[in-house]
């Protein structure tokens, strides 16, 4: 007699996929976690050599040059892992300064109206740049390089033909200019320690772009992008508006950047800027960014410009050599991206 | 899409015009500042080329061309500016001024090693060059005429002394540019006129915030600074609000001028600035070779020609800022 022996079957593995990761192996997988270690170190490091560096006044003006790279650096990070680079982003914030002191100052506006004007022409230099991107195939790179030097030669000129200056006028006593100043450029005081407003918009544009990035369609649509545009646009990802889109939020950061310039400094110089879209995108890399796309962070966009004003200012209140500067921000630089690259490997291997 | 942006190109086109007009600066405030115009000279028409080692869009090199484009309006000269930061280059715009069989050539000698050669061809192309603003020791090696300008390492001596005078303990010189000879004179100048504590900053001068934030880590990092010297004029301006952020007490001066600094001196945010009168460089290089083309006089009889140091303080800024808001000092 042969009996069917019924063994019962055995319960399912969980996929694998779906598994719960204990939170230390979470927390270490996310993008900006070899930044935040060597934002930490670097901190510490200067807290132990500086002795100005301690209080936090000194944090606070560190967080204000963070504050001023790290605003754009929340646009160029996005555009970055949406797969593209934006080389004219430094110099536009120096356009948008340009165009609505000129606009105001040569139409006697009140400074509110220069304000909407520079935004629509900093949006219209992103959706440019990006249409250019998408309807042309070729590579950002080149595209906003273009860009860059159009824009490096518009701002000299146009402030020189309609000035008559390199530099633009005094507008401190236009209409409105204290209400912008206010929103801007102004500071207050918490428990003695002077904060600059520039802090808190900073906060408020991180927060905005990491829930953008990883709690909405568009986050997802990012990353696709990043990762591959072809696959995307095959699952129905609208590749182009979204890269457009990008171009033109990094625009958009680069105008509330030039408005803090204007509003802080009152006459703008026609040829600042330049050199600041590559700490804008130092700052994404560092803060885990990769440079093919696809892959990065917001918040580690913002730990590194602040990696980056620590190291800018920490030299200075270390009273090291000034004649070494350059190579001491280089060393740290490098330093912060080694050891970002060790802190995800190990983390990866954990995994 | 097309529509929306219509749309709000219209609102924003309303808005201006609906005249939100500022009731106070602008434009209509502008007060109509006079030219420095001196009629025009009846003499053949010539054309000049000016080379120079300006970075674009710096203040002090614009009233440079200023003073360049009045003597150019005067002397019936057509002026030809052209300007590169790298001595390479500028070597190589000599050259194509010479190429294209200029009448004459006023040159910048920042770095002589590389421009002498070039300056040499152009005087046996038969080409008069005259040199200014830098290159005070070796314009009469390269054949140049004349020079106008100042010596860095005279006006650098000027400040320091002034700041010694001034009772100042420990000054802090601001450079805004690694590697740049004239900037270094100029430092070394002031240290070397002061005597006293004496330290060195390096900033980046492409970025203002940056600008305002180092000089003032500098002065929270040494307390016992109390003089702050800048070597231009939108330095200065920054300097100031971080003498301010930092609770500093630190007083600040400056090298060169713009329509910003008669302001500040006045209300006594500025000690005083060093002025090396830019104008007047460019206005004596072109009339120079006028002169030369003309009547064969040479400005200086072959010695170089100082238009600095000026020092400009409250004693007599009320004349010369005048003529600074006007964009021409």
């Amino acid at each position: 007699m042969t009996t069917l022996q019924t063994r019962p079957a055995p319960a399912p593995a969980p996929d694998e996929r779906y598994a719960r990761r204990s939170l230390l192996s979470r927390l270490l997988t996310r993008p900006e976690v070899g930044a935040l270690v060597g934002a930490i170190v670097i901190y510490l490091v200067f807290f132990a050599v500086a002795p100005p560096f301690r209080p936090f006044e000194s944090l606070s003006s560190v967080l204000y040059v963070s504050s001023t790279f790290g605003i754009p650096a929340v646009a160029v990070a996005l555009l970055m892992i949406g797969g593209e680079f934006d080389l004219s982003a430094g110099v536009a914030v120096t356009s948008s300064a340009l165009v609505a002191s000129m606009f105001s100052y040569q139409f006697t506006t009140n400074m509110w109206i220069g304000v909407l004007v520079s935004l629509a022409v900093a949006l219209a230099v992103g959706f440019i740049n990006g249409l250019l991107v998408v309807k042309t195939g070729i590579p950002s790179f080149l595209v906003t390089l273009g860009t860059f030097f159009m824009l490096r030669g518009l701002n000299l000129a146009l402030t020189r033909s309609i000035t008559g200056n390199v530099a633009t006028n005094d507008v401190s006593n236009i209409d409105g200019f204290n209400s912008a100043r206010k929103v801007f450029a102004s500071s207050f005081s918490v428990g003695g320690v002077s904060i600059r407003i520039t802090l808190l918009w900073w906060i408020l544009f991180v927060i905005i772009g990491t829930y953008v990035l990883l709690r909405t369609r568009i986050g997802n649509w990012i990353f696709a992008v990043g990762g591959s545009a072809p696959s995307s646009r095959a699952v129905g990802v609208p590749v182009a508006r979204v890269k457009i889109g990008l171009f033109m939020a990094v625009g958009f950061m680069a105008w509330f950047t030039g408005m803090h310039i204007l509003f802080a400094f009152n006459t703008v110089q026609s040829g600042v800027g330049i050199g600041n879209e590559f700490i804008y995108i130092v700052a994404a890399v560092v803060g885990g960014c990769l440079l093919t796309g696809g892959y990065g962070s917001v918040i580690g966009a913002a730990i590194g410009a602040f990696i980056f004003g620590m190291a800018n200012q920490g030299i200075v209140y270390a009273g090291w050599n000034p004649d070494w500067f350059y190579f001491f921000l280089g060393a740290l630089l490098l330093g912060a991206i080694l050891l970002n690259s060790f802190v995800r490997r190990r983390a990866e291997a954990m995994r | 899409m097309w529509k929306r942006i219509t749309a709000v190109g219209l609102a924003l086109g309303l808005a201006v015009t609906a005249g939100a007009c500022s009731s106070s600066g602008g434009k209509k405030a502008e007060e109509d500042s006079a030219a420095v115009t001196a009629g025009k000279a009846n003499t053949p028409a010539i054309t000049i080329a000016m080379v120079t080692h300006a970075a674009p869009g710096d203040t002090f090199w614009d009233i440079i061309r200023k003073g360049a484009e009045s003597a150019a309006a005067k002397d019936n000269v057509t002026l030809k500016y052209s300007s590169d930061p790298t001595s390479a280059n500028q070597a190589n715009l000599i050259q194509s001024a010479i190429d294209s069989k200029v009448d004459g050539i006023a040159v910048t000698l920042p770095d002589p090693p590389a421009l002498i050669p070039v300056v040499k061809k152009a005087i046996a192309a038969g080409i008069p060059v005259i040199a200014f603003n830098a290159g005070i020791t070796s314009f009469e090696q390269s054949g140049a005429l004349a020079y106008f300008g100042s010596d860095e390492s005279v006006a650098g001596e000027a400040a320091g002394a002034r700041a010694k005078q001034d009772g100042a303990k420990h000054v802090l010189c601001v450079v805004q540019e690694q590697g740049q000879v004239q900037l270094e004179a100029r430092c070394d100048g002031v240290q070397k006129g002061f005597g006293g504590q004496y330290d060195k900053i390096y900033v980046n001068g492409r970025d203002e915030p940056s600008v305002q934030t180092t000089i003032a880590a500098k002065l929270q990092q040494d307390k016992s600074i109390d003089m702050v010297i800048t070597l231009g004029a939108p330095f200065a301006l920054r300097a100031i609000q971080s003498v301010k952020d930092s609770g500093s007490s630190a007083k600040v001066a400056t090298f060169d001028f713009n329509p910003q600094i008669p302001a500040q001196i006045k209300s006594g945010a500025l000690q005083w600035a060093i002025d090396q009168q830019p104008f007047l460089q460019g206005y004596s290089a072109i009339d120079g070779i006028w002169l030369y083309k003309t009547n064969g006089n040479i400005l200086g009889g072959g010695k170089p020609t100082l238009t600095g140091p000026y020092l400009v303080d409250k004693a007599n800024v009320d004349f010369v800022g005048k003529f600074a808001a006007a964009g021409t000092r």
